[in-house]
């Protein structure tokens, strides 16, 4: 085990998978010579030479239409889109092509991509730097999506979606990348450090998706969340004192709908919890879901606290960003119901 | 002749000319007009292509395929012609083709045509939903297929079912798409003529317009990352050439000098749009290659030899790495966009009588005459024979099934191949429709 930050561990996923398989290759808006902007991919062209890690033109829909076709050539392209606010230009690909080669050719083609990408707020990235679009993803059937929440996860989970061999969209929550972020930005910066997930093994292992993690066991109300709003969950469930149960989905697409029904039937309340706008977001889906499965152990209306509807406003990022207080509200509010 | 249309409602009376401190005129008081492209022919219209300037047959030099792209920029606003009208092949695109060769060519020509009109009468039957005919553009599709290795993959279009039949696919596995019964290997998924077939190295196609294009390139990609000798052809309309696809395929093709040939198909005609629409008229369709460094080649779409002869150097130059080339098959398209669509609404109704390019069946078969290797007998013989190739098949086909009898495939089967894996919510969908049809009376 070595101790790592996000940032490390993630690079040593892909560092471990371009060792272990000549058909992965790695490409993206400075990822080569540079390392990436959040120097994820730092050394590995070096490493592994500029045919397996390279730079490519700023052109989302291209990398993407282009690792579609590679894929269907046999390759395992992992492409870093650098921004998740700029995925956009790539949505016909993903959308229309990659999600549904396997289906529309009946099996006889299929595009096991990754598509990694920073994602998320809490960096004063304003609208174009800070989004959280994985329910536009999760929509479309054929496309897995992925969300880690610390770098043991980070790591297993992008080895395992690499080695997918569907399209996987892989959110990286970037202000997790230095260190865990509960919300209290007045307070001084973490690193992972300490954390007992940033100590992380330095070889190939593979965390399958579709698997939940109960990061705080409890009986009082579940709380789903995923990325940095784990954190976020746990410090609420802190400072209100209630005895959550956490759930980390860690995958959104496939869901660990299981783990999610055996706590909500087991403590009765469901919160649930995410950085992205609210109308339409994936929490609807997990709200309905909950709904219908377990509605006669609810003792609760069912809540959501998530982003404003709103575009990320840079100079009001605290007030936007659901932080522990409106958790904590909302923690509070599903008790006394 | 129709003229395109500039809105100038409001025209300046003059012109005041002024000269700010110093420095050079400028005019003002000019409205700006916007300018809208239209079709030069539209029903009721003489057309008359004489605008077209072509180049004589046999004048275009034929450049030695490590040419610098640079070097090769008249190519993109000529055209390579070879056949003329007597079907003489003239000039130093030549291709030395056999003559069994270019017979396969002309019974794939042959075939493709006749499979389009049966399956066009399906549709109208009611067989099927839909269809799409590529008459008057075989020469091109069936052209490069000829230029090709069977194992390089191919990036299609709907208009380009001539590849598949070049290569021999079986066109009862063709209809079974189009009926979507039981043989159909898509299950009953995919629009007609939508296909896909891996193993004739046929991609499978999507129905979003020029979104193969960069998935070409990939392609192209990984096959020279992998140290692999195939290449990839990819295909687009010149009405889609206007998606941002086009310009992310031709960047990629050219920043990694993909192995890959780039094939725009100008028919002139998206559905009821004229290539005018897509910027044909500002510049040709080719020349869009020049900015990238890539050699733009135009190609007289309906002469199978030219269109052979710069397949075949556009491919030799990518095997041996000197990257991609466009190529715009310069085409008509003589049928309806689909059977959606009634072209008399749109255009006028002799327009194709009067295209200069003739059709490619015809020139083949011509050529093949003038060099005493062909006569109408036999012509007309092989065109007999395909009909009952493609009669015997659609029979077949259709006691397999057809449009509106099925489905012929488990409904269960439509929750498959989303992933490869099925997960719980497609599980508990699939019983869910199960139970459902079990309580059907």
């Amino acid at each position: 085990m070595t101790a790592m930050n996000m940032v490390q561990a993630l690079n040593s996923a892909m560092d471990v998978m371009l060792a272990r398989d000549a058909n992965v290759l790695v490409f993206g808006e400075d990822v080569g010579f540079f390392g990436g902007v959040f120097r994820v991919t730092d050394g590995l062209q070096q490493r592994y030479g500029e045919t397996r890690v390279f730079d490519a033109p700023i052109s989302e829909g291209g990398q993407i239409g282009v690792a579609i076709g590679m894929g269907a050539y046999g390759l395992r392209p992992v492409v870093e889109c650098q921004f998740a606010d700029y995925i956009y230009p790539a949505f016909d690909q993903l959308v229309s092509e990659a999600a549904r080669l396997r289906y529309r050719s009946g099996g006889e083609f299929n595009a096991p991509i990754t598509v990694r990408s920073p994602y998320g707020g809490g960096i004063f990235g304003g609208q174009t730097h800070s989004q959280s679009p994985e329910g536009l993803f999760s929509h479309v059937c054929g496309l897995k999506t992925v969300i880690p929440s610390n770098p043991y996860d980070a790591k297993g989970l992008l080895i395992a979606a690499i080695e997918d061999d569907d399209p996987v969209l892989f959110f990286e929550p970037k202000r997790l990348y230095a260190g865990p972020f509960d919300g209290h930005y007045e307070r001084p910066a973490q690193t992972w450090a300490k954390h007992p997930l940033g100590e992380v093994p330095s070889g190939h292992y593979a965390i399958p998706l579709g698997c939940a993690a109960t990061v705080r066991a409890g009986e009082a109300l579940t709380i789903l969340a995923y990325g940095t709003m784990v954190h976020v969950a746990l410090a609420a469930a802190a400072e209100t004192g209630v005895d959550a149960e956490i759930l980390d989905l860690r995958t959104i697409v496939p869901l660990d709908i299981e783990a999610i029904t055996a706590s909500v039937e087991k403590t009765g309340r469901c919160l649930i919890v995410h950085e992205a706008t609210r109308t339409s977001g994936f929490g609807a889906e997990l709200s309905a879901l909950v709904q219908e499965r377990c509605f006669y152990h609810l003792e609760a209306p069912i809540l959501r606290v998530t982003g404003w509807d709103t575009p990320y406003p840079r100079e009001f990022e605290w007030e936007y960003f659901p932080g522990p207080l409106r958790v904590g509200a909302a923690i509070r509010k599903i008790m006394a119901a | 002749m129709r003229r395109n249309v500039d809105v100038d409602a409001d025209a300046p009376s003059e012109l005041v000319s002024t000269r700010p401190e110093g420095n050079s005129p400028v005019t003002q008081g000019s409205a700006l007009r916007l300018h809208i492209p239209e079709a030069r022919f539209r029903p009721g219209d003489k057309p008359d292509f004489g605008y077209l300037n072509l180049p004589k047959v046999g004048d275009t030099p034929c450049p030695p395929i490590d040419a610098a792209a640079a070097s090769l920029r008249d190519l993109a606003y000529g055209m390579v012609r070879v056949l003329d009208d007597d079907g003489t092949a003239r000039g130093p695109w030549a291709p030395k083709l056999d003559p069994e060769t270019l017979l396969k060519a002309l019974r794939a020509m042959l075939l493709t045509r006749a499979f389009d009109d049966r399956m066009f009468q399906a549709q109208r039957q009611g067989k099927t939903p839909f269809y799409m005919k590529c008459t008057g553009e075989e020469a091109a599709a069936i052209g490069q297929a000829f230029a090709l290795n069977r194992d390089d993959m191919c990036f299609a279009t709907y208009r380009q079912q001539g590849i598949l039949i070049a290569r021999d696919w079986p066109i009862l596995d063709m209809m079974a798409q189009i009926y979507a019964n039981s043989l159909d290997r898509l299950k009953g998924r995919q629009m007609p003529v939508l296909y896909s077939a891996r193993d004739a190295g046929y991609f499978t196609q999507s129905g979003n317009l020029g979104t193969q294009l960069p998935q070409a390139v990939g392609w192209a990609m990984a096959s020279a990352y992998k140290r692999d000798t195939k290449i990839a052809s990819g295909w687009i309309g010149e009405g889609a050439s206007a998606e941002g696809d086009f310009h992310h395929a031709l960047t990629f093709a050219s920043v990694y000098r993909a192995p890959v040939i780039l094939n725009l198909v100008n028919n002139q005609w998206a559905i009821s749009s004229a290539q005018s629409v897509a910027g044909g008229d500002e510049a040709t369709f080719a020349s869009r290659a020049i900015g990238y460094g890539i050699p733009g080649v135009r190609v007289d779409g309906n002469d199978l030899l030219a269109v052979y002869a710069v397949s075949r150097w556009a491919a030799e130059r990518a095997r041996s790495n000197h990257g991609p080339t466009l190529i715009e098959h310069f085409t008509y398209r003589a049928a309806a966009h689909s059977t959606s669509d009634d072209p008399s609404r749109y255009r006028s109704g002799d327009e194709y009588e009067r295209w200069p390019l003739g059709d490619p069946i015809a020139r083949l078969k011509t050529h093949l005459i003038a060099q005493d290797q062909w006569d109408e007998a036999r012509h007309a013989a092989l065109a007999s024979e395909v009909e009952g190739q493609v009669d015997d098949a659609n029979k077949q086909a259709q006691r397999l099934g057809v449009h509106g009898g099925g489905p012929y495939h488990d409904p269960a089967t439509m929750f498959e191949d989303v992933f490869k894996e099925m997960p719980w919510n497609l599980r508990e969908q699939q019983a869910e429709l199960a139970a459902l049809m079990s309580r059907k009376p």
